[in-house]
């Protein structure tokens, strides 16, 4: 851990009003993942900074540096201009970062004043009064109620966070994180907490909000930074956020997010043409409730040999969609046919052998099991199938040699077939997903974020394996939140909004633009 | 990525690899063995501290459980029905499941037995009167078994306490009925009619050796194998280790779920059946030998593998027939041997400790 070496240049231009905290340069990697990419970000007191992102674009990272909890690898942190390096939480405490997770980490069984004495001294009795007194003091300030006597799990999560932030101000923190704050609250609980966001700026608090909700951002953020695979794409600042509508600064930070903005335009060149066969995958009003979020009249045609990417901000029915189409999760209505035959109510296994594929975005947690070897970890989905197996016992021979082809193959690195798959790196594991689902009598292979997570060489090497798979003449489905990657390999793109469809964009010309307005347009109101 | 620059790719070192192999079983021992020492070392020093000779207490102990004959069949022949409880807790653990109703299930299977087998003698020859008494224990054990499997499949809600709950509620049933429905009426004491010693499970070759011993062998076997080298014990494994990655895949989790319920309490059932019709032939009021709860650290300390379970429950049978005597003739108590296992336990913890810390370290 070191300061860094030079000077970064914007600390030369001092502004008005220098930053209370900043990270300069910050890099942080985890093994086969970059989760944040030389990020420079300059928190302001009396400023809300809405940090934006998707799921896995690095800002769980960033607030773990900041509190303390992970030290980045490369770049640092300043407070008031000083590099300063904060080792630990109690240590980022003291200098006045305060961090509210997402979790609450009360102790429900205690009372309000009890959980503030907790990093008291062991072997005095907390002063309970001053505490409470403290407490209303503070609380009336900020005009909020808390009851100091009240035990934590009688309180609702609004109101426990509110008793997180008042401790955090308690303790000293001039920069306030609140981390996915909203997430746990309900609507109007999230609106009050916008308020208190005010209230605390009023005061000349810095406040960092993280959160992946894009009108949260537009509706309480004084500066919004958006973060995307690791790395600040953009920031907006305060007059732009002011001068601006809010339909056009959403616009603005969709195009950020998702790269529409991105000035290489000629992507469309990129892709060498292929001849489409037969419809192979028809999807029509296909409908679904048992996921989180539910899936609505999904219509989709994919032919042999065309890539269909599927675009949309992360948690809008992608999932759900891509295991209905699995036959992991059922339908309620709607047919899907593959290659003219209606799947209806059939299971995973008889779509797999029908030539339907899934390589699911959640690696560790459902593709693979990752105390098993990586040789039995390829045929997870065909357990029993000869001739791995006869009459039901294993023949280790057979799916030794399907191991080593497999591991040949799809060039991936591990010290053996028998070495437990949980030991390969992110991207080695994403080779044994794919060699599982794009052998055999693949005829439809449904990709989920294939690239997420991945560092830039295995990232090159799936995207190819994926126009290999199109050229092979299967069918693709590509979910993806990454524009870029979209425009790169697929043929036609829809647009996924709140389990619906938007539209469907042939990508080529312009095609950037398309999805940037269908994306746009169905995040109004 | 520095990993992948180290890691050779696959087959470039065959020879690295059965040298890495071989130190790798090396240490396996170390972990397994080294814990046993330590514990009866351990052990020793507490026998000390009690005031005894820890030297004649393991000397009484391997004498009388090994090197007499009539103790030696014994140990041998109380094997059979903890190989059995062994092979219940396999199929469970391996599955992912807690079945630790096994003593309920054991004991009622064991009181049904009892009170059909002696009636049914008359009719059926003997070796279909046993065979009868085999599937009683082993349906009695499944049924008991049935009500936490459809709330684990259905519902979700942990078979931990509702095997647990259903163990107590089986014990209790079971001695009510042995006081109340199966009493036999031949005799004052509250116990099952007896079955005679001729119809009972026949004997191994000149010894007093049950032939349940050679039961409980093959169903651990079985188990074993059918675990580890099939495609039934692959989706158990499966459903066990990632629950999630079972229905990505598309097994159904409920019906495995039911049928290694129905598994695990046949076997422990069929316990029972073996301990009453080769071992005790009646069932007496208030018995319970509750022998799963005992199996369950044994079959951890083997890591749920059928051979190691075999070995463990051959040093626990003897450990315990030695105790028994040991605990009339020198005046240890008789549960000295479960102070032992629970030493042993907290050694291979330790010992797991240790090597991860050391495994560790050598990566770095």
């Amino acid at each position: 851990m070191q300061a860094p070496s030079q000077a970064p240049a914007a600390s030369t231009t001092a502004p008005p009003g220098a930053p209370v905290v900043a990270l300069r340069g910050v890099t942080k990697r985890f093994p086969g993942v970059v989760a944040n990419d030389n990020v420079t970000i300059e928190i302001h007191a009396g400023e809300v900074h809405v940090l934006l992102g998707e799921n896995g674009a690095g800002k769980s990272t960033l607030v773990g540096m900041l509190s303390g909890l992970q030290q980045p690898d490369e770049g640092g942190i300043e407070v008031d201009g000083r590099p300063t390096l904060v080792g630990s939480p109690r240590q980022a405490l003291s200098i006045g970062i305060g961090t509210v997770f997402q979790h609450s980490m009360l102790v429900p069984s205690l009372s309000v004043i009890d959980n503030f004495a907790l990093g008291g001294a062991w072997w005095k009795t907390p002063d309970r009064k001053g505490i409470a007194a403290a407490i209303r003091e503070t609380a009336g300030r900020l005009g909020l109620r808390v009851d100091p006597h009240a035990l934590v799990s009688s309180l609702s999560l609004g109101e426990r966070q509110q008793v997180e932030i008042l401790r955090a101000l308690m303790r000293g923190s001039r920069c306030l994180i609140l981390d996915e704050a909203t997430a746990m609250l309900t609507p109007h609980e999230a609106v009050a907490l916008g308020e208190l966001m005010r209230r605390l700026v009023a005061q000349g608090i810095a406040v960092i909000f993280i959160t992946h909700k894009l009108n949260e951002a537009v509706a309480y953020g004084d500066r919004i930074s958006v973060l995307r695979l690791g790395r600040n794409v953009g920031e907006i600042a305060p007059e732009t956020l002011r001068a601006s509508s809010d339909a056009e600064n959403t616009e603005t930070i969709i195009s950020l997010m998702f790269g529409t903005a991105a000035g290489e335009g000629a992507v469309g060149g990129a892709r060498a043409a292929r001849s489409h066969g037969d419809v192979v995958l028809e999807v029509a009003g296909l409908c679904s409730d048992a996921g989180r979020v539910p899936v609505r009249d999904i219509d989709l045609t994919v032919r042999s040999g065309e890539i269909l990417g599927v675009a949309g901000i992360d948690g809008n029915g992608q999932k759900e969609l891509a295991e209905v189409l699995a036959g992991q999760m059922p339908r309620s209505s709607g047919s899907i046919r593959l290659m003219g035959q209606e799947l209806g109510d059939a299971t995973v296994g008889q779509r797999r052998a029908g030539g339907l594929r899934y390589v699911t975005d959640d690696r560790l947690g459902e593709g693979t099991v990752g105390t098993f070897p990586v040789a039995t970890n390829f045929l997870l989905k065909d357990i029993g199938a000869a001739p791995y197996w006869r009459r039901g016992i294993e023949r280790p021979e057979e799916i030794r040699r399907q191991a080593e082809t497999h591991v040949r193959d799809f060039d991936i690195r591990t010290p053996g077939t028998q070495t437990p798959v949980g030991k390969l790196s992110g991207g080695n594991i994403q080779k044994v997903l794919l060699a599982r689902e794009m052998t055999g009598s693949a005829e439809v292979v449904i990709f989920a974020k294939p690239t997420y997570g991945l560092d830039v060489n295995n990232i090159r090497a799936t995207r190819k394996r994926i126009v290999e798979a199109a050229d092979a003449g299967k069918a693709v489905v590509l979910i993806s939140t990454d524009l870029d990657e979209l425009l790169e390999l697929s043929d036609r793109i829809a647009v996924i909004d709140r389990g619906r469809i938007r539209g469907t964009v042939v990508n080529g010309e312009g095609a950037r633009d398309a999805i940037g307005r269908l994306m746009s347009a169905g995040d109004e109101q | 990525m520095t990993d992948e620059q180290t890691i050779p790719a696959a087959g470039a070192g065959g020879r690295a690899a059965a040298n890495a192999g071989l130190q790798a079983s090396l240490r396996v021992l170390a972990v397994s063995v080294g814990p046993l020492v330590a514990a009866l070392v351990l052990g020793g020093l507490l026998l000390l501290a009690m005031g005894f000779n820890p030297f004649s207490y393991y000397g009484y102990v391997i004498q009388r459980a090994l090197f007499s004959p009539s103790g030696f069949e014994a140990t041998l022949t109380r094997m059979g029905p903890l190989l059995l409880i062994a092979a219940s807790l396999i199929v469970a653990f391996r599955a992912g499941l807690w079945n630790l109703g096994g003593d309920g299930q054991y004991l009622l299977a064991a009181v049904f037995v009892a009170a059909t087998v002696p009636l049914t003698l008359g009719v059926l020859p003997v070796w279909a009167n046993l065979l009868l008494g085999l599937l009683i224990g082993a349906a009695v054990g499944a049924l008991w078994s049935l009500l936490p499997a459809l709330l684990k499949a259905w519902q979700g809600i942990n078979e931990i306490i509702t095997t647990l709950m259903m163990s107590f509620l089986g014990v209790s049933l079971a001695n009510v009925l042995v006081k109340l429905a199966f009493l036999d009426p031949g005799t004052t004491t509250p116990q099952t009619r007896t079955l005679p010693v001729e119809a009972r499970l026949p004997r191994l070759f000149d010894s007093s050796v049950s032939s349940g011993l050679l039961i409980g062998l093959a169903a651990v076997i079985v188990v074993h194998l059918v675990m580890t080298r099939t495609a039934f014990g692959m989706r158990l494994r499966l459903v066990g280790a990632n629950p999630r990655a079972a229905v990505h895949a598309g097994l159904s989790v409920p019906a495995l779920t039911i049928a290694v319920f129905a598994i695990s309490a046949a076997l422990a059932g069929l316990s029972g059946a073996v301990d009453i019709l080769g071992t005790h032939g009646n069932v007496r009021a208030d018995w319970n030998p509750a022998y799963s709860l005992t199996v369950v650290p044994l079959v951890f300390l083997a890591r749920l593998n059928g051979f190691g379970s075999i070995a463990y429950v051959f040093l626990f049978s003897a450990l315990t027939i030695g105790g028994e005597s040991a605990a009339r003739r020198i005046g240890v108590p008789s549960f000295f041997s479960l102070v032992i296992v629970a030493i042993l336990l907290i050694m291979l913890g330790l010992a797991e400790y240790l090597d991860k810390r050391h495994q560790e370290r050598a990566r770095r």
